[in-house]
């Protein structure tokens, strides 16, 4: 059961990485980041049932950390469509030379 | 570890899997930002299976139940939910980002197979909440003080982030 669920992580976190890659919609990307970061924290939880309890508050911090990445980082995203009007990652070319 | 268990790890796996899948495909934001829901869900399922009832419940009243809900109202807020032309890259790039997948996925699977040192299960705890809030509130103090000093400068920057003009 644990490596069948270090299995799923990886898938999941494999899909989570072809999204990041695949889309241009900031908003889809953070999410594919949260999917990422779930699936490490079913490592966590896996490797824990082998170990001891310590990975679970291991995916505690990883949650915390999870929401304040999400809640500045949307804030970013907003301060980001009222100067552009878009979120489209591919009109955000003002670095490129 | 008896079979109904065995099953349900299985239906909550696929059940991730599939939603995942669905997840990276949709075009829009709102069915995909509600996928993305369900894989929170099946992962909440599968921690049970796997002996962590509390990481479960933190992973749907957090996740599910906070994150999520920040994510659907920003889409709301910009109005992204009925754009019409797909934001998924050319051809090229998704084939390009499929070879990447695979040979990730390969890498993590020989990693998890070889490295990964099969050790004796832990002995079974009666009461894991007990457990992981001796060791949150010992060992990890420092850590734990950390994340919540973290969480202050996130709620400050996210309001001045967010806010119509910063006045300095």
């Amino acid at each position: 059961m644990i490596s069948e669920a270090l299995i799923v992580s990886a898938i999941l976190f494999v899909i989570g990485v072809v999204g990041v890659l695949t889309r241009r919609n900031a908003i889809i990307l953070f999410m594919c980041a949260e999917l990422m970061l779930n699936a490490v924290n079913l490592s966590f939880v896996a490797l824990a049932k082998m170990h001891n309890v310590t990975g679970h508050v291991f995916v505690v911090m990883v949650m915390t950390i999870a929401a304040a990445e999400a809640a500045v980082g949307l804030a970013i995203l907003i301060s980001v469509y009222r100067h552009f009007g878009t979120v489209d990652l591919s009109s955000l070319r003002t670095l490129r030379g | 570890m008896n079979g109904f268990y065995e099953f349900q790890f299985y239906l909550f796996s696929l059940l991730a899997i599939a939603s995942a899948l669905l997840f990276v495909t949709r075009k829009n934001p709102v069915p995909a930002a509600l996928w993305l829901v369900n894989v929170m869900f099946a992962l909440a399922g599968l921690y049970v299976m796997l002996d962590a009832p509390f990481v479960g419940v933190i992973q749907v009243l957090v996740y599910a139940g906070a994150i999520m809900v920040v994510f659907v109202f920003v889409v709301m807020l910009l109005n992204l939910g009925r754009s019409g032309i797909s934001d998924i890259r050319s051809l090229g790039s998704r084939l390009g980002a499929g070879a990447v997948g695979l040979a990730l996925l390969a890498n993590l699977l020989v990693v998890q197979r070889q490295r990964i040192p099969r050790v004796a299960l832990a002995p079974e705890i009666d009461n894991v909440v007990e457990g992981v809030a001796a060791s949150l509130f010992t060992d990890y103090l420092v850590a734990f003080e950390l994340t919540s000093l973290v969480l202050l400068v996130a709620i400050i920057g996210a309001v001045l982030l967010a806010k119509k003009r910063v006045r300095l």
